[in-house]
């Protein structure tokens, strides 16, 4: 498709911005924080395995979720730490199938480690449940066609690509992020839709996926200039 | 005061277009918020900023105060000794004064909110109001440690916070079981106020100056009160082990309350363990010295906190501002804001704090890596602008009880 083609639909930027919310819940060792994990509303481990991505922007992305930093700085376990670490978050579409994921890799580390058990965490450095209360707002960028998207992704805020990378697709639409979406059904692109779809955005900060995403959209952007080049009109003799 | 567009250097024009479209939503509502004191103390000094700003942004923000006597006030200040974890002896008399103060406060201040923030124990009976102002929302803002309450002040405090909407503690660890929700809202700095602005390095160079501080050898600083709690005997061990491979000095600096007998014993025997060791730089600096601590502060190779216990640690949040690399007790409020290795370096002893302090010395370029890491983190979570933030979406947390709101 040319790329100055417009889209059914235009996309339209959201953003997103979250408040803490506490439960009063904590785990000291490896069995409260396994039975709690099982048991917590699903928005207490979507906050701890994402509320990272949010609030170290700029950093390194590891580690990606609470669980693993807190068994491994506060319990000692460093490789279950590891364990949890490797989760492929993006591999799961609901945070049920991840909620398992973790409790089962906690379990068969207790299984063949059963001393873990045994490890207290110190007043103060209990494992606190939290949640994520998220609020979604309109912002007014929009785009009609991919170079509008590309300028229009340049602006939002890290919020505005969090949500549309990472909330929508495991909180809200399950399976699949808003770009992906937006560009196979309004534009056809189904290639650029898949790219974007197969990237591993938890291994990445938020600025650069933004980039990563950038460079997808302008490489497309190329290409279809070079299937459809623009030809300036015949000036009038 | 700095007004609120002026933020926009520090965290971007998007950040307060966000705070802008929040507050769009709250228009028509009156936030009413109470405490027990206009001037002093740590409220009253982020009511005095959060107010304006808030009002600036179109939120019709409004500050009433509660009346009390001496009794009263002696009453509450065992409620907040108590509720930290210090026995007091607090008898049925003392009470009753409380309830006193309280009804009359009832029947005297005018409430006219329709989100009524009441901060602390103090007005923490005004709830009683509620009954008569239909379709008001409470919410309750501690900023005590109560993570170890004394139960006989809790117990008497525990039937007015179920009856609030919510309650806001400024540390995970706060958080007891409640029957009501509760919000986190982690304290914050101004990065536009005198102790954290970028400072010219003339003025850097004046302070250094002023204190006999040499500039050609590494500097490690302490900043805080001369307290126990603090540890700054420990900070000098730590020192002394660095000292032994690394010719470098030591700064403690910070104030000690003349009224406060312990304040300067401390004092008094730091100065003592230092002693004739003209590396170590031990200064009382006069409270209102803001400039001078952020010098103190911009001029160090290495900042330690290496509190017993700590609140927040609000000394470690000025340090990641200014990039400094940080190495501090896992206490309280500073594993927060220290991830271990990622944005600084967390201890449990004066040999690990010593080690941590060795290995930042001799490699500068991690050690520069963990403080832009801090620095990164500071703007993302502890600026006074996602302090308002957090307010803005805790009031519209009150007439939205879901996870996910679409506004």
């Amino acid at each position: 498709m040319n790329v100055l083609g417009k889209a059914k639909e235009p996309f339209i930027f959201s953003t997103q911005v979250s408040l803490t919310e506490l439960t009063g819940l904590k785990a000291t060792n490896l069995q409260q924080l396994l039975d709690l994990i099982k048991t917590v509303p699903g928005s207490i481990i979507y906050h701890h395995t994402h509320h990272f991505l949010q609030e170290h922007q700029y950093l390194l992305p590891e580690p990606p979720n609470d669980f693993a930093y807190w068994v491994t700085e506060f319990l000692g376990e460093a490789r279950l730490g590891e364990y949890l670490l490797s989760i492929d978050t993006i591999q799961y579409t609901t945070i049920r199938e991840l909620r398992d994921k973790i409790a089962r890799t906690i379990e068969d580390y207790v299984k063949d480690y059963p001393t873990s058990l045994n490890k207290f965490a110190t007043t103060g450095e209990e494992f606190r449940f939290l949640k994520s209360v998220s609020f979604v707002l309109q912002t007014p960028h929009k785009a009609s066609d991919l170079k509008e998207f590309k300028t229009a992704l340049q602006k939002v805020t890290p919020g505005s690509l969090y949500f549309h990378m990472f909330e929508a697709r495991l909180r809200i639409r399950q399976g699949i992020n808003d770009f992906s979406k937006w560009l196979e059904d309004c534009l056809s692109e189904n290639k650029l839709a898949n790219k974007i779809a197969a990237l591993d955005p938890y291994t990445y900060t938020l600025e650069n996926l933004r980039f990563t995403i950038i460079k997808l959209v302008e490489k497309r952007i190329a290409e279809s200039l070079k299937e459809h080049p623009v030809i300036p009109e015949a000036l009038p003799k | 005061m700095a007004k609120i567009s002026e933020y926009s250097s520090v965290v971007g024009s998007s950040t307060i277009e966000e705070l802008q479209l929040l507050a769009g939503k709250l228009q028509g509502k009156v936030v009413q918020n109470i405490n027990s004191t206009a001037t002093g103390g740590g409220v009253a000094e982020l009511l005095s900023r959060i107010v304006p700003l808030l009002q600036e942004l179109g939120v019709n923000t409004r500050w009433d105060v509660i009346k009390g006597g001496e009794s009263f006030f002696n009453v509450t200040k065992k409620f907040h000794n108590a509720l930290h974890g210090r026995p007091e002896e607090i008898s049925p008399q003392m009470f009753e004064a409380f309830t006193e103060t309280s009804q009359q406060n009832i029947d005297e201040l005018k409430a006219y909110g329709d989100i009524m923030i009441i901060h602390d124990p103090q007005p923490i009976a005004l709830i009683k109001k509620k009954l008569s102002m239909p379709g008001s929302k409470w919410a309750w803002r501690c900023h005590i440690d109560i993570s170890s309450p004394d139960t006989h002040v809790w117990n008497f405090l525990k039937p007015f916070i179920h009856q609030y909407d919510s309650a806001i503690f400024s540390s995970p660890n706060f958080s007891p079981a409640l029957p009501i929700r509760q919000f986190l809202i982690l304290p914050s700095i101004d990065p536009l106020s005198d102790k954290n602005k970028d400072l010219p390095q003339e003025t850097i160079d004046a302070v250094l100056e002023k204190y006999q501080i040499r500039k050609d050898k590494p500097i490690i600083t302490q900043i805080s009160r001369f307290d126990y709690l603090k540890d700054p005997i420990g900070v000098i061990e730590a020192y002394r082990l660095v000292k032994k491979r690394i010719d470098c000095q030591l700064i403690l600096a910070g104030g000690t309350a003349t009224d406060d007998p312990e304040s300067s014993k401390v004092f008094a025997d730091t100065k003592e363990i230092a002693g004739n060791d003209t590396d170590i730089h031990i200064l009382p600096v006069p409270s209102g010295s803001d400039t001078e601590i952020n010098a103190l502060q911009r001029a160090s190779t290495v900042i330690i906190q290496k509190s017993l216990r700590e609140g927040f640690g609000l000394t470690v949040t000025e340090a990641l501002w200014k990039a400094k690399p940080v190495v501090a007790s896992s206490t309280g409020g500073i594993p927060l804001q220290i991830r271990h290795k990622y944005n600084g370096l967390l201890c449990h002893s004066v040999f690990g704090a010593a080690l941590s302090i060795k290995q930042l010395l001799h490699n500068p370029e991690y050690a520069k890596r963990l403080g832009e890491n801090g620095h990164e983190l500071v703007k993302q979570n502890f600026i006074l602008t996602r302090h308002l933030k957090d307010c803005l979406l805790l009031f519209l947390c009150m007439y939205h009880p879901d996870d996910i709101i679409h506004l």
